[in-house]
């Protein structure tokens, strides 16, 4: 075997990544356990000052960026090579013939390992109804799967503590266990699309989902990384620059008089101005942060954020093709209620 | 010459991938048919849970994700 062969052989190549690997996680330790120095070295050679609302926002900016970078780029890349074991095919064989109940529960859980897109939203709703998987418990996976999504435990994580980011996972699979309950109960299939009914009754081909190599589950980590960090670094930068301006200028308390745990009216109004705005985790989060920091109650802004991530007018506009209105409409009040619940909860319980 | 079809609603993924395999096929010099399937029901007709998918000659060889290009140039 001569060497240029080697050298492309998979093992030559795994063992690459695998080195390449444990070199980027020493870099990313250590630059994570200097974000504090970073910022103050920034600060001081602009000759800033900390005590000085803009010096302050500067800081803010300098400290979360990195820190909010490195988080999802680290996270990311886990997740995407934890999402290799858990295709959409695999996810709908554990599923199918799972009766309510337990099987709402399993389908909220695999809605945060399995790899989904609002665009796909479509084809993986009907996937999972061809394969006898009951309509909530495929709710149950269509409200999880974007709502606790590793962005948004991370940046939680990152921002607020474990605590936080553990109490949004559990409520987050609650709204999706609970929203999918009750609209397996109100048995509404004939509010499917006829072309859906359809399909249904007939007989579908059903995919099935392909081997990989450790090697190539590496590279999903590498691409997904690209895909995710590429597309919502400019949203970060967006969000973490507001939330310096509101961290820098705003004064301390100015929202607790509005979006603070006394204002009962405060939950409803976070939600109903979710639902219809999109944007991804990455980009409110530090929305979220900075608003927290003055006064704002914990419940209301994770609502809002729940709001924002889990509903959004686009999604509905997909899903219209494959769902009469009454079923669109009934999934964003039962999901909208359950939300508002944990607003509420929330602020009651911290 | 190979029938291809990419099974996609017109996301930006779907898009890449109708340009990945032009752009193999041209490289390679290979004669395909390349045609994007936009309609929902004739997608859920090859069983894909996830888009974009890839069919060849009737054969479902993808689902979710733009392929490698590693992966287009071995089907070509």
């Amino acid at each position: 075997m001569n060497l240029a062969a080697m050298d492309r052989s998979p093992g030559t190549r795994l063992g690459f990544w695998l080195a390449g690997l444990t070199l980027a996680g020493v870099l990313w330790v250590a630059a994570y356990s200097h974000l504090g120095e970073f910022a103050d070295a920034v600060i001081g050679a602009f000759g800033l000052s900390r005590r000085t609302p803009f010096g302050e926002a500067v800081h803010f900016f300098f400290y979360d960026t990195p820190k909010v970078l490195l988080l999802l780029t680290g996270i990311v890349f886990v997740i995407g090579v934890v999402q290799t074991f858990f295709s959409p095919e695999r996810t709908r064989a554990l599923l199918s013939g799972r009766r309510e109940g337990l099987g709402n529960v399993l389908a909220a859980i695999l809605g945060i390992v399995t790899p989904f897109c609002s665009c796909s939203a479509v084809p993986l709703f009907i996937g999972f109804l061809s394969a006898g998987v009951p309509l909530g418990v495929t709710f149950s996976f269509l409200i999880s799967a974007p709502m606790v999504n590793e962005v948004a435990l991370v940046l939680l994580f990152g921002m607020f503590g474990w605590q936080v980011a553990a109490l949004y996972l559990g409520m987050g699979l609650l709204v999706a266990i609970v929203a999918g309950l009750v609209i397996g109960r109100l048995k509404m299939e004939r509010y499917l699309e006829d072309w859906v009914q359809q399909i249904l009754s007939g007989q579908m081909a059903q995919a099935v989902g392909e081997q990989l190599s450790w090697l190539e589950r590496l590279q999903v980590g590498a691409a997904h990384v690209r895909e995710i960090v590429g597309k919502v670094w400019p949203y970060v930068l967006a969000g973490i620059g507001l939330g310096a301006g509101i961290h820098g200028y705003v004064p301390e308390d100015f929202m607790a008089a509005f979006m603070g745990r006394e204002v009962w009216w405060a939950v409803p109004a976070a939600v109903l101005f979710g639902v219809p705005m999109y944007t991804n985790a990455a980009g409110i989060i530090p929305i979220v942060e900075a608003l927290i920091g003055k006064g704002a109650a914990l419940g209301t802004v994770l609502a809002f954020m729940m709001a924002v991530i889990a509903l959004s007018a686009p999604e509905m506009i997909i899903l219209r093709q494959a769902l009469r209105p009454p079923l669109i409409a009934t999934f964003a009040v039962v999901v909208a209620t359950g939300i508002l619940l944990v607003g509420y909860v929330f602020n009651w319980l911290l | 010459m190979q029938s291809i079809k990419v099974l996609g609603t017109g996301c930006a993924n779907c898009r890449a991938t109708v340009a990945l395999i032009e752009a193999v096929a041209r490289e390679k010099g290979v004669a395909i048919t390349l045609e994007k399937v936009e309609s929902l029901p004739e997608i859920m007709r090859h069983g894909v849970l996830s888009t974009p998918g890839v069919v060849i000659d009737g054969r479902v060889v993808h689902a979710g994700g733009v392929p490698a290009r590693s992966k287009v140039e071995s089907w070509l």
